[in-house]
């Protein structure tokens, strides 16, 4: 009944940025995630969609390795960035750097907005006045955050509105270079109007980046993705090309159904 | 219908005895301000003749019936700050390692209930463990440094559990903030955690300062004597190895061991010594308050 | 369901690329070795003064321990210590260590002070918490922290200066260096404890049992002793229990103005010795290494045993509470 009438798109040629293979990852007792596996190629922005408690959160956090910081989480499968096991580089550090992540909730560090983005950086052992000045300013540009901030640079982060929180957090995501933006359901806290231009922002980046994007915005993904994977309950119902996953002839019923609204 | 919301004789009794409970726990409440101001306003009226400048700056003299509290003061001002520098740098790092390192487990776990004891031996075990561990094992010798190592372990887990609150006080978001651009877990404490606790851990160890002004059972074995001279006005004038007086063991002295004193002496001895303790904590409060208005998020 | 299982690719592991071990950005400087080095170490500085708080638990019973062993292998006659009176440990000719009736002085202060403390820290505590406006309540904890301040050797002072006096004006006793004076003293220092810690108890009671209460038509007395202080009874518990283990530990204060006499009392006008001012008053004397000096010491495992054993079971109880 739901075969697939258009013929899959061609997949391109360079090698997927992200492979996940067989993923499984257990809070003590209780397994979330029961082995998935998925491919994200390079400069495209990946959707994950589903309801609360799929799992998502979980995944990204296993693609930056995040997962190690809770108590009891136990993981097994391998999650590879460029072919290489993201377990087996020799510092976690870095692999956060080339791993940006954007939470939920907005976050402004209780520094001043020039040292919100500048943290990173310096972290890592740069500490020219002038490459900072500019690299926070080029962040802040990209975060489309400048103009609102350009005056008062040295004001607190943690004074800023949501939105603009928001956004800090992506010139901080922005400021280690990244080679994958990971987004977690960024839009929950925030206003329409800045969610529409931090949309702006991911579809001018991915031409740098790939993005990897969470969220229960399930026409977010429409507009944005072009690959949509649809997790439910730690397993992937489907993955595909947006347009086939949004279509009225998705690979499974249940992709249609969650999608247009019959259950969620 | 007006029936239904009319004050019933049940009613109105019920209000009646809330609000002779209300006056009951008041008073039980206050009865903690009464004494406070009681005993403060009877010492500091008995001490009235010999407070004075000089009764601060000058040395006890015949027999310790005349004179100041020089020699004391200052050997209560060493006796604080050697214990001091020796504990709040270990008490604020062990209260990082709990609150940012260590890991749901049984060590955790009994490393909390160590401090928690500790924090409930009796200052008289705190001084035989002195005597046993630093005057006599470790060969120190009765001295300010023997003294303050005891005062030291002493204070060392209210230290941590103060700055273990400041810790917590700062919201996880933060951290994982920190941890997501890759931050390592130093960096994250150095950078958001400490600057921003930084208040109440401050708080935390001036406190401890009037406490271990006050304190005679831990520093009578391991330190302290009941007379030393030393020459006035000299701020350096106790080694580290050197027996001292001490303002709680001098009170302690005049109360009961020196016969025909002045009236007024003992009570001023106690006006001083209550004061500096009373003074600090009045400062760290002051800085609390100042502090928590100054919120930054 | 793993449709897509299949059509996946294996993954290529390529191992021969190499990672550089510190990469901050792709271009860029690294951390230097020294801050990477010095923050391990300091990591290391850090794990160390964490288990250290065990450490001195351990180091405080083993040189405690170590200075009385002596007398605790040196034909200890149980029976005798625990439950004589009789305490002389100077004699000459028939030394004694009974220490029955300085356990009792400790007990009968002790209890005395909780009897005084208890009603009025968590009374005091219940007013705090739900009773009193925003102001009394940041006036009345600040009262209470400096009335925490007093050091002991103070309370010993009034004891002697101020409530001697008063008990034997207000009592007519020939003596007021006794029970009741170290009692009221004691319980003076208890109850900024208990009202703070019963004051945290009742505060973390959810406010919708208060909320629920109150709806119900219930005055604010009604809701607390009908609803509140069951639900913070573990916590009001600790409270006490650690004002005990407080009054149990204190030196100076009774070793100024419970009197000195070695028996066990039988009024509150009794004077009495307690463990802690045993110690106190003959350590000095006691010369290092005699049998009297050992007993003193182990007079001290005994108070550290007490206490150690009050504090795991408040800490208990409150572990209790936070797991419903």
């Amino acid at each position: 009944m739901f075969e697939s009438v258009t013929p899959p798109p061609v997949r391109p040629l360079a090698p997927p940025k992200i492979q996940v293979r067989d993923l499984k990852l257990s809070y003590g007792a209780q397994e979330v995630l029961h082995g998935i596996s998925f491919d994200v190629d390079r400069n495209d922005i990946f959707a994950i969609i589903g309801p609360a408690q799929s799992g998502k959160s979980t995944l990204l956090k296993c693609l930056n390795r995040t997962i190690e910081l809770l108590p009891n989480a136990r993981q097994s499968g391998q999650v590879l960035i460029d072919g290489v096991d993201v377990s087996e580089l020799p510092s976690v550090y870095s692999l956060r750097r080339r791993v940006g992540m954007v939470a939920p909730l907005p976050v402004g560090l209780p520094l001043s907005i020039f040292d919100n983005v500048a943290f990173a950086p310096r972290a890592s052992g740069f500490h020219d006045k002038q490459e900072l000045a500019a690299l926070v300013e080029r962040c802040l540009r990209q975060a489309a955050l400048w103009d609102e901030v350009k005056d008062r640079l040295h004001t607190l982060g943690t004074k800023l509105s949501g939105g603009q929180q928001q956004r800090l957090t992506i010139a901080r995501a922005l400021s280690h270079e990244p080679e994958v933006l990971c987004l977690d359901e960024f839009s929950i806290a925030i206003d329409p109007v800045t969610t529409m231009r931090i949309e702006d922002v991911l579809k001018e980046l991915k031409q740098h980046m790939t993005i990897v994007l969470v969220t229960n915005l399930v026409q977010q993904a429409r507009r944005l993705a072009g690959r949509t994977m649809f997790l439910w309950n730690g397993e992937i119902v489907e993955e595909g090309a947006t347009d086939v996953v949004f279509s009225d002839q998705p690979q499974s019923r249940k992709t249609y159904d969650y999608v247009n609204g019959i259950f969620g | 219908m007006a029936a239904t919301f009319a004050e019933t004789p049940l009613i109105r009794s019920k209000h009646r005895q809330e609000a002779v409970v209300r006056v009951i726990l008041g008073l039980m409440a206050f009865a903690m301000v009464l004494p406070l101001l009681a005993i403060v306003g009877y010492l500091v009226v008995q001490a009235w003749p010999l407070l004075s400048w000089d009764f601060l700056t000058q040395n006890p003299t015949g027999g310790m019936r005349k004179g100041g509290v020089w020699s004391a003061l200052l050997g209560t001002i060493y006796l604080v700050t050697t214990s001091l520098v020796i504990a709040a740098p270990v008490g604020v790092l062990a209260a990082v390692y709990l609150n940012e390192y260590a890991k749901q487990g049984w060590l955790t776990r009994i490393i909390n209930l160590a401090v928690v004891n500790l924090a409930g031996v009796p200052s008289i075990v705190h001084a035989l463990f002195g005597l046993g561990a630093f005057v006599l094992f470790a060969g120190i010798g009765r001295s300010i440094l023997a003294a303050s190592l005891t005062l030291a372990i002493m204070t060392l887990p209210v230290i941590i559990a103060s700055t273990k609150e400041a810790l917590a006080s700062v919201p996880m978001s933060f951290r994982e903030a920190c941890w997501n651009v890759g931050a390592t877990r130093w960096q994250t404490i150095r950078g958001i955690v400490l600057p921003n606790s930084i208040s109440g851990i401050l708080t935390g160890v001036i406190l401890q300062v009037s406490r271990t002004a006050g304190e005679t059972a831990p520093i009578m074995f391991t330190g302290a004597v009941f007379f030393k001279r030393i020459p006035e006005g000299d701020p350096f004038a106790y080694g580290l190895y050197d027996q001292c007086m001490a303002l709680s063991m001098h009170l302690f002295t005049i109360t009961t061991q020196v016969t025909e004193a002045p009236k007024a002496l003992p009570y001023a001895t106690a006006v001083v010594l209550l004061g500096t303790v009373l003074l600090v904590n009045a400062v760290a409060i002051a800085l609390r308050v100042k502090l928590r208005a100054r919120k930054k998020w | 369901m793993g449709e897509q299982a299949m059509n996946l690719p294996p993954a290529r592991v390529v191992s021969t690329r190499p990672v550089s071990a510190s990469a901050g950005s792709p271009r860029g400087p690294r951390r230097n070795r020294f801050s990477v080095i010095g923050e391990t170490v300091l990591e290391w500085v850090i794990r160390l003064c964490g288990i250290s708080a065990i450490l001195f638990v351990f180091g405080i019973f083993f040189f405690v321990l170590r200075e009385g062993v002596g007398f605790l292998f040196g034909g200890l006659n149980l029976v005798q210590f625990f439950f004589s009176t009789e305490w002389y440990p100077t004699s000459v000719a028939n030394v004694r260590y009974g220490v029955l009736a300085l356990i009792a002085g400790t007990f009968s202060v002790t209890g005395l002070a909780m009897l005084i403390a208890v009603p009025f820290g968590l009374g005091a505590a219940i007013f705090v918490s739900e009773f009193c406006s925003e102001r009394v309540r940041e006036t009345l904890k600040v009262v209470i922290e400096l009335l925490a301040a007093i050091p002991s050797v103070v309370w010993g002072f009034i004891g002697i200066s101020l409530m001697n006096p008063l008990i034997q004006e207000v009592f007519h006793v020939p003596v007021g260096l006794n029970v009741l004076n170290g009692a009221l003293l004691l319980a003076l220092m208890s109850v900024p404890i208990m009202v703070s810690i019963g004051e945290d108890a009742l505060k973390a009671v959810p406010d919708s049992f208060r909320e629920a209460s109150l709806a119900m038509g219930a005055t604010r007395w009604q809701t607390v002793h009908r609803v509140l202080l069951p639900a913070a009874k573990n916590g009001l518990l600790a409270a006490v229990l650690l004002g005990v283990g407080r009054a149990v530990g204190e030196t100076m204060a009774v070793l100024m103005a419970t009197g000195h006499a070695v028996n066990i009392p039988k009024s509150p006008f009794d004077p009495v010795r307690t463990l802690t001012a045993t110690i106190a008053a003959e350590l000095g004397e006691a010369s290092v290494g005699s049998p009297h000096y050992q007993v003193l010491f182990v007079i001290g495992i005994l108070l550290f045993t007490i206490t150690f054993a009050v504090n795991l079971t408040a800490d208990m109880i409150v572990k209790r509470t936070r797991k419903h």
